[in-house]
C-alpha cells in the first residue's frame, strides 16, 4: 500500500506540473486574442476626451459619443454601406456558384476531377497585388471600375475556393442513398436536391455564406485599388487612417472585427470539419 | 399486372465485368430472391431494373414496357435500401408521405394511406419521431413503410432485413411474406442469407459472379440444383461430394461401392448427396468418424470418405465416436450427379 503511494506521489507531481503549464497557455493564448478586443471595446464605448487622454480606463463608459462620431463622419455611412452590399452580393455569388461546383465534385465521375479540385486551391496561390493592375485596367475597360458590382466580383473569386470545397465536404456527408432514395419515390434529380439535399445542408450552406460574407468584409486592397468613389469600410478607414481622430479609428476598428466574431461562433463547427478535426 | 423481363443485361465497371448476359422473367406477383455470396452481383442487378444504374447493354421490361430508358419515378417501382435511407430531417409520417406528397396526393388520402402502412407495420406509435429518434429495426420499418406507402407495381428490396437481430429478423420476415402477399405486388428481394430466401422466395434466382446460375423454386434448388455450386452454396452443412468412375452402363464405382447412376458415356463424374438424405446401414460406403457434434434433435458426424471429407446428419440416438467405422447409405432418390468438366448436373 504504502509503496504503491510512494511511487504515486511524484507521478501526480508532474502530472499537476503538466496540468498548471496546460492552463497558463491556455490563459495567454486566449489573452493573446481576447485583450485588444477588450482595448477596442472600451475605447469604442468610451466618450472622445477619454479615449485621447492618459491613464486609460479599464472599463468601459458606455458613452456612445465616438460612435455617434463616427456615423457623423463623412463618408463613413455610404462606405459601410457599400461594404455590406460588396459583402452581401459575394456571398450569394459565391454560393450560387460555389455550391453546385461541390456538388458535381461529391456526386459525379468526370474526367480531370483531381486537377479541378487541385485547380480551386490554386486559385489561392496568385497573390492579389499581381493580379490588381491587370485587373484594373480590364475593369476600366469594361466600366467594372469603381462598382459595388465589379468589386463584389472580386471578391467572390477570393471567397469561391472556400465555398466550393466546404459545401464538397458538405454534400459528401450526406448519403446518396438519401437522394436515390428520393428519385424511386417520384423526384427528379432537382426536386431530390431541393426536398432532401438542400434542408440537410442548410446550416452548413449558412455557414460558407457567412464566410464568404466575412471574407469580402475584410478584404481591403481589391477594394482600395479597384475604387475611388465607392470604397467600402476597409478601404475607406484605410485612405483616412493617418488623419482621423484616434477615436474614429477604435470605432472603425471595431465595427470592422464585430461580424468576424459572430462569423467564427456562427461557423466554428463547420471549419473544425473543414479542416478535419472531430466536432467537439 | 407487373411482369418483370431482364433480356441480356450487361453490366462492366471499367474493365471489370459485373454483371455477364443476365436473361430473367420475374411474373406478375411473383417473389423473386436473389440469392448469392457477397459481391456476385445482386445489388448491381437491382439497381439496373430500379433504374440507378444503367445497364451496359440490354433490356429491362416492366409491365409491357421497355424501361430502361425511364427516370426511376417513371417506372413504377419502390425500393428499399439496405441502409434504410430514412430522411432524416422528416418524421416517420413524412418519409411515409414522401412520395404521396410528390404525387401532389390530397392530405386526407396522404393521411389515410399513410396510416394504414404504419399500422401494416406496426409503427402508428412512432409517427411523430425523427429518423434519429428511431431503433435500427424501427428505421427498416419506415424503410418498408414507405416503399409500400406508394402502392408500386413492383417492389425492390435490398437486404432490408440485414441490419436486425435474429429474432426481429424472423419476426419481419414473416411480417414481409404476409404483408406482400396481400398487396398483389411483384416483388425482387436481395439477400445473401439462405434461410430467408427459403423462407420467403417463390422462386430463388442463385447467382455467382455475375451470373444466374439457376432461377427456381425454393424446394427445387434445394433437392436439384442445376449446377455443383448451388449444390455446395445451399444446405447447411453443404452437400457430400465423391468421385465416381464409370463401372458398365448405369454403374458407378463410389469409394469402392457400385451405385446406379445416369447412363451416360462421360468420363469420372461426381456422386453428391445431402448430409441429411444418409443413414448407417448393413451395406454401403464405409466412412471413419472425425468429429461428432450432438445438434439437439441430430448428430453432425463429419467423417472421411474414401479421404473425402464426408458429412452425415443421423439420429441422436445413435453412439458414435471419433475414429468409428460406420457403413453409411445414402437414400437412392436423393442422389445427384454432376459433369465435373461443366460442373452442370447430369441426369
Ligand atoms: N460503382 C462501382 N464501380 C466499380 N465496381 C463496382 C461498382 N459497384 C459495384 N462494383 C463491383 O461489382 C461487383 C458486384 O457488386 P454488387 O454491389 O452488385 O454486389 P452484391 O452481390 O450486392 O454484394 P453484397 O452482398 O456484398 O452487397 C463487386 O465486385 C463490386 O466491387
Ligand atoms: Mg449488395
Amino acid at each position: 500500500m504504502t509503496d504503491a503511494t510512494a511511487v504515486a506521489a511524484p507521478a501526480t507531481d508532474t502530472r499537476k506540473a503538466g496540468r498548471y503549464l496546460y492552463i497558463a497557455g491556455v490563459v495567454v493564448l486566449c489573452a493573446w486574442v481576447i485583450v485588444p478586443i477588450y482595448f477596442l471595446l472600451i475605447n469604442t464605448l468610451s466618450s472622445p476626451e477619454t479615449v485621447n487622454s492618459y491613464p486609460k480606463p479599464f472599463i468601459p463608459e458606455f458613452d456612445l459619443a465616438s460612435l455617434t462620431f463616427f456615423a457623423k463622419f463623412a463618408g463613413m455611412l455610404t462606405a459601410l454601406k457599400n461594404s455590406v452590399i460588396v459583402a452581401g452580393m459575394t456571398m450569394i455569388l459565391s454560393i450560387l456558384i460555389g455550391a453546385p461546383a461541390g456538388y458535381a465534385l461529391s456526386r459525379f465521375e468526370f474526367r480531370g476531377k483531381e486537377l479541378f479540385r487541385l485547380l480551386i486551391l490554386l486559385t489561392r496561390a496568385f497573390p492579389l497585388p499581381l493580379l490588381a493592375l491587370p485587373l484594373a485596367v480590364f475593369f476600366i475597360r469594361t466600366g467594372l471600375d469603381d462598382t459595388t458590382f465589379g468589386l463584389a466580383l472580386v471578391h467572390t473569386t477570393l471567397a469561391l475556393p472556400f465555398a466550393v470545397l466546404i459545401t464538397f465536404s458538405l454534400f459528401s456527408g450526406i448519403p446518396i442513398e438519401l437522394e436515390e432514395a428520393a428519385w424511386t419515390l417520384g423526384c427528379t434529380r432537382i426536386t431530390a436536391f431541393t426536398k432532401v439535399v438542400f434542408p440537410l445542408i442548410l446550416p452548413g450552406i449558412t455557414a460558407s455564406a457567412i464566410f464568404a460574407f466575412v471574407i469580402s468584409w475584410n478584404e481591403v486592397f481589391a477594394a482600395a485599388v479597384l475604387t475611388i468613389e465607392n470604397r467600402t469600410l476597409t478601404a475607406f478607414l484605410l485612405q483616412n487612417l493617418d488623419t482621423s481622430p484616434l477615436h474614429l479609428k477604435f470605432a472603425g476598428g471595431f465595427i470592422l472585427v464585430v461580424p468576424a466574431l459572430i462569423f467564427i461562433f456562427a461557423v466554428r463547427k463547420y471549419l473544425f470539419a473543414m479542416w478535419g478535426i472531430a466536432n467537439r | 399486372m407487373a411482369e418483370i423481363q431482364i433480356k441480356n443485361v450487361a453490366k462492366t465497371f471499367g474493365s471489370y465485368t459485373a454483371l455477364h448476359d443476365i436473361n430473367l422473367t420475374i411474373a406478375d406477383q411473383e417473389f423473386m430472391v436473389l440469392l448469392g455470396a457477397s459481391g456476385c452481383g445482386k445489388t448491381t442487378l437491382l439497381r439496373i431494373v430500379a433504374g440507378l444504374e444503367t445497364a451496359t447493354t440490354g433490356e429491362v421490361w416492366i409491365g409491357g414496357r421497355r424501361v430502361d430508358h425511364l427516370a426511376p419515378k417513371d417506372r413504377g417501382i419502390a425500393m428499399v435500401f439496405q441502409n434504410y435511407a430514412v430522411f432524416p430531417h422528416l418524421t416517420v409520417f413524412e418519409n411515409i408521405g414522401f412520395g404521396l406528397r410528390m404525387a401532389k396526393k390530397p392530405n386526407d388520402e396522404v393521411k389515410r394511406r399513410v396510416e394504414r402502412v404504419a399500422t401494416l407495420m406496426h409503427i402508428e406509435q412512432l409517427l411523430k419521431r425523427y429518423s434519429g429518434e428511431l431503433s435500427g429495426g424501427q428505421r427498416q420499418r419506415v424503410a418498408v413503410a414507405r416503399a409500400l406507402a406508394m402502392e408500386p407495381d413492383v417492389i425492390l428490396m435490398d437486404e432490408p432485413l440485414s441490419n436486425l437481430d435474429a429474432l426481429l429478423r424472423l419476426e419481419m420476415r414473416a411480417e414481409l411474406k404476409g404483408v406482400l402477399a396481400d398487396s398483389k405486388t411483384t416483388a425482387i428481394y436481395v439477400t445473401h442469407d439462405q434461410v430467408e430466401a427459403m423462407s420467403l422466395a417463390d422462386r430463388i434466382s442463385v447467382m455467382h459472379q455475375g451470373k444466374i446460375i439457376q432461377a427456381a423454386t425454393p424446394i427445387e434448388v434445394y433437392r436439384n440444383p442445376a449446377a455443383e455450386f448451388v449444390a455446395s452454396f445451399i444446405g447447411n452443412p453443404p452437400m457430400n461430394f465423391l468421385r465416381a468412375e464409370p463401372a458398365g452402363e448405369g454403374k458407378w464405382k463410389v469409394a469402392g461401392q457400385i451405385i446406379d447412376g445416369p447412363r451416360t458415356s462421360k468420363g469420372p463424374l461426381q456422386f453428391a448427396i445431402r448430409p441429411e438424405d444418409i443413414r448407417p446401414a448393413e451395406t454401403g460406403l464405409t466412412a471413419t468418424a472425425k468429429v461428432v457434434e450432438p445438434l439437439g434433435a441430430h448428430l453432425l458426424v463429419t467423417s472421411e470418405v474414401d479421404g473425402t471429407m464426408f458429412r452425415a446428419v443421423l439420429d441422436s440416438d445413435l453412439q458414435v465416436k471419433p475414429g468409428d467405422k460406420l457403413t453409411l447409405a445414402p437414400q437412392p432418390d436423393r442422389v445427384r450427379w454432376f459433369d465435373p468438366q461443366t460442373t452442370k448436373a447430369v441426369a
